[in-house]
């Protein structure tokens, strides 16, 4: 214990101490100006980041509730990085807002609480740190306090996840009920082809889906994802995704081994529904927020080909993608708070003739779509196809072929935004935009990130090498 | 030595340094200078492997380098370039050095515009120099999207759907191709349950019949689609003539190319039991394709429409070679690729000359035009000449080893489908005599028409370097059968011998 203790929960302690410091500078009251305030968050933010690429220590602790290796570290780095281009993007919104600390404290405590689920090795670790990301998010999409549609995207949010925690915990009950157990290196032994295991199984599942907004359980999210401020919205479909995704991983890998029959099945049809449901509505979408909620959805369902492998192969490609995901997502979303936040304009249509007046924020536009779509020589396109490669290894040469073809339909309503803000012809074009210099820092982060994590190969040898273990 | 990436380097960095310009000028002499380098660098390459060839050097493959890229997947970057590859590359060299000369005068959005077709030019070197699968593939793509927004930014008519057309057809091409990939990856085995992308240890190893059988027309029709196959042949002449000139050039003169490529490397070669069985299926398409393109010509006014539609029927002969499987016709198809390439182009830069003068594509507004700008025309005629298949350039040396190599076969209904495709080249005569003819001749159809300058320098030069290229087909085909015809051998003995078993 002693020092390891504090290496081994090194996020969850270096997270819970900017709290708390975050906590005292609001009580303290002594930094009038936002401008300062969000820098000082921000050089945190990146110390978080940094702090946590180093001094990495495998262990568990608390009799094995929370358990933490190198995989976990890099999951955890993924979701402080996002946070902390988040935050760099959310500079021009926060810097006129009245309740700055408290945002950002309420947006560490989910970040916190993502850190614990993924850790969990144990059922209750798992709940609770569930529970902690999911909460505060519904009051951080209440933001925007004078909007009503944000409050109507926050009850959607409390609403919609308090029904799928129940029915993730009536699983959870059933589970130890027949194992009497909720550590999950114990049950996973003990599951067996009972019924009523399958049947807590399936609701486990169920519960996962919806958290992820894969179809059939994905209403909420397109509602919610245009009510929130824009900040929350690239916070929900990057940050909170990725670390539903990486415990789904643990459970199936880990927990639910025994049934990888069964959920290969259920994954099967899972997928086949989000990748063509989600591109059947993103194509009808003329919100460009709702628009990148449905392309969100297509994206699990890709990475859920990935996971549906089941091999090591198949949870390295899930999580490069994640990696570049978020890179490529958080720069459209970037570009997008960039233009409702000085605008108000949130439609495809108001981006026609874009490029005439900024240039920049066009090709961050494209770059980051383009990855999205899949199109080298972006980051996305290997992201995808090591996802399709290793789905394919399952040989369900159908799935594949759907999962493909669907890429090109995707790749039709992505073209229809670079169409808008490269092609289209436009009186008056949105006028040039200057966004703060975070902003702009943390666009150039994302189209490095989306241009170059492709071939920097040994990122994707190395999350191969973790998960083999 | 020669080192292959630097073909992808040259156009890499030039495309960054025209990112860094200030100026138009600036943008275009980059460009140019790039496009030299580059052409010399090829030129180098051909110059090298003729000699290594000459001395001895039977290596299938020349110049190979090895680099591991994604190790856990065996995905290397793997590349070598053989006799068919460097026709490809010189043919890519010349058609971007006379594209970019002939967009001198690119005025919108300039440095985007070059950085475009640089970025696509180093999607086509790539491609051709690939051989490992996936690699392959990723240059393939990379070569999509660029023409999406050439189109779309400066392109003309019904743009957007033309972009739009072509971005989803293609891309649903290379999904094809990709799921094939897919397919062939997990049935090749390297020992170990280990899997490979890499494309001579496939051809060596024994892919089972059933797979071939599912893989093949996947990869064949996915590639297909890039050469206009039929019946996905729709977005060519829709995207051809929307496009900007120097963009057509590329797309009909290289992106075309990388689709008849594919299908000879990749699907021909690695499945030769499977090519075997459906070669009926391709004669049949590919003479649809070239009878049907010859006949929908006929029907066109717009001179971009005329060469599109004409493309497809030419770029039918490419595949119709390949799905003869003999020797000669395989060679036939490598030299029409080249021939094409070099011909499509010369055509667009002629109409694309023509139309920045008339701004009219029309035939029936033209007219006389001989009289007023006689260099253009020379070249237009030239270019129409050699399309329709005149003994001395091109175009006719290579259809003529088509047909030779087809009439090896001595099934009768490949030599229906023959006859079939050497009438097409009477039709051929008949759209481009009347478009030609009702153009250039007859009296000046517009007074505005006596103002115009001849062509401007950079104009000539990208004709005169085509024409030369043409001229030098026609009139010595050897060399470039010498250059080709070791290497198309190599498939058919691997066909030979598979089907032989």
């Amino acid at each position: 214990m002693g020092t390891d203790f504090l290496l081994i929960m090194k996020s969850e302690v270096s997270l819970t101490l900017i709290v708390f410091f975050l906590l005292f500078l609001k009580i303290w009251d002594g930094v009038k100006s936002n401008i300062t305030l969000l820098n000082i968050v921000n050089i945190i933010l990146f110390f978080n980041l940094l702090f946590g690429l180093f001094f990495n220590t495998e262990g568990m602790l608390f009799n094995g509730m929370f358990y933490t290796n190198n995989t976990l570290f890099l999951e955890k780095s993924i979701l402080n990085l996002g946070t902390f281009i988040i935050s760099l993007q959310a500079f021009d919104w926060l810097k006129d807002h009245k309740h700055l600390l408290e945002f950002y404290i309420l947006l560490l405590c989910t970040l916190l609480g993502m850190d614990f689920m993924i850790s969990s090795d144990n059922f209750l670790m798992f709940y609770l740190g569930l529970e902690l990301s999911t909460i505060p998010l519904a009051a951080l999409c209440n933001y925007d306090l004078q909007k009503v549609r944000s409050s109507e995207s926050a009850v959607k949010m409390i609403l919609s996840s308090a029904f799928a925690s129940c029915i993730l915990l009536f699983g959870i009950s059933f589970l130890y009920g027949t194992t009497g157990t909720l550590d999950f290196k114990e049950m996973a032994p003990l599951l067996t082809a009972n019924k009523l295991q399958l049947f807590a199984f399936i609701l486990t599942f169920t519960g996962f889906a919806f958290k992820l907004s894969a179809v059939p359980f994905h209403l909420w999210t397109a509602d919610v994802y245009e009510g929130a401020p824009t900040s929350v919205t690239a916070y929900l479909s990057v940050i909170s995704k990725s670390s539903i995704v990486f415990i789904f991983i643990t459970v199936l890998f880990r927990l639910f081994h025994n049934y990888d029959a069964t959920w290969h099945n259920m994954l099967y049809l899972t997928i086949l529904l989000t990748i063509i449901i989600g591109n059947l509505f993103a194509i009808r979408q003329d919100n460009i927020k709702r628009f990148l909620a449905f392309s969100s959805i297509t994206q699990v369902g890709y990475i859920l080909l990935g996971i549906s492998s089941g091999t090591a192969i198949g949870a390295s490609a899930a999580i490069f993608f994640l990696i570049v995901y978020t890179f490529s997502n958080l720069g459209a979303f970037g570009v997008v708070s960039l233009v409702s936040e000085k605008t108000g304009k949130e439609n495809i249509s108001d981006y026609k003739g874009f490029y005439t007046n900024n240039k920049f924020a066009s090709w961050v536009m494209a770059i980051c779509l383009f990855s999205l779509a899949g199109i080298p020589p972006t980051a996305g396109f290997f992201g995808k196809m090591f996802l399709v490669t290793a789905g394919a290894a399952q040989e369900h040469y159908l799935l594949i072929s759907i999962a493909v073809m669907n890429m090109v339909v995707s790749l039709f309503y992505y073209l229809r935004v670079i169409k808008a803000i490269f092609i289209d012809e436009n009186e008056k074009p949105i006028a040039k935009l200057t966004g703060s210099a975070s902003l702009r820092i943390a666009l150039v982060i994302c189209i490095t990130g989306a241009i170059t994590m492709g071939f920097a190969s040994g990122l994707f040898e190395y999350i191969n090498t973790l998960t083999g273990k | 030595m020669i080192n292959l990436s630097v073909l992808l380097i040259i156009p890499l960095i030039t495309a960054l340094v025209v990112l860094l310009c200030s100026n138009p000028i600036q943008v275009r002499a980059t460009a140019l200078t790039g496009a030299i380098i580059q052409l010399t660098y090829s030129s180098l390459i051909l110059y090298d492997f003729i000699s290594q060839r000459a001395i001895g050097n039977t290596a299938q493959m020349l110049y190979e380098s090895h680099h591991s890229w994604f190790s856990s997947l065996n995905i290397e970057y793997y590349v070598g370039v053989d006799g068919i590859s460097i026709a490809m590359i010189m043919l890519t060299a010349v058609v971007v050095l006379t594209g970019i000369l002939i967009s001198w005068n690119v005025t919108k959005l300039t440095k985007e515009f070059f950085f475009l077709i640089l970025l696509l030019s180093v999607g086509a070197y790539g491609f051709f120099i690939s051989l490992d699968l996936f690699a392959m593939f990723f240059f393939l793509e990379v070569a999509v999207i660029p023409k999406f927004l050439l189109i779309g930014i400066w392109g003309s008519g019904k743009k957007e759907y033309s972009a739009m057309k072509l971005a989803l057809m293609l891309m649903g091409g290379s999904a094809l191709v990709l799921i094939g990939l897919l397919c062939l990856y997990f049935n090749t085995d390297t020992g170990g349950g280990t899997h490979t992308f890499n494309l001579i240890s496939i051809a060596h190893m024994h892919i089972p019949i059933e797979a071939q059988q599912f893989i093949f027309p996947l990869m064949f029709v996915g590639f297909g689609v890039f050469t206009a196959i039929f019946p996905f042949h729709t977005w060519a002449p829709d995207g051809h003539s929307s496009a900007p000139t120097a963009a057509s050039m590329f797309l009909a003169g290289i992106s075309m190319k990388l689709g008849g490529y594919g299908c000879l490397r990749a699907a021909t070669y690695l499945m030769p039991e499977a090519a075997h069985i459906y070669s009926p299926w391709i004669i049949g398409l590919s003479t649809i394709a070239i009878i049907y393109g010859a006949f929908a010509t006929l029907m066109q006014t717009d001179l971009k429409y005329i060469n599109a539609y004409s493309s497809v029927s030419h770029c039918g002969f490419v595949l119709f070679g390949i799905g003869m499987l003999t020797k000669t016709a395989l060679t036939g198809a490598v030299m029409q690729m080249v021939s094409h390439g070099l011909m499509t182009a010369l055509f667009f830069a002629a109409i694309g000359m023509i139309y920045e003068r008339t701004h009219t594509r029309q035939i029936a507004q033209l007219g006389g035009l001989l009289k007023t700008i006689p260099f253009i025309i020379t070249v237009f005629v030239l270019a129409g000449l050699c399309s329709l298949g005149l003994p001395g350039l091109s175009g006719f040396v290579a259809e003529m080893t088509i047909f030779m190599g087809a009439w090896q076969n001595p099934d009768n209904f490949y030599r229906i489908a023959t006859v079939l495709a050497c009438a097409s080249i009477v039709v051929t005569a008949v759209y481009i005599l009347r478009a030609v003819g009702s153009s250039v001749m007859g009296p000046i159809k517009n007074e505005a028409y006596r103002n115009f300058g001849d062509a401007t320098w950079n104009e000539k030069l990208a004709s005169i370097t085509l024409i030369i290229c043409i001229m030098a087909i026609g009139i010595a085909p050897f060399w470039l059968n010498n250059l080709v015809s070791p290497d198309t051998q190599l498939i058919m003995e691997n066909i030979a011998r598979s089907v032989g078993k």
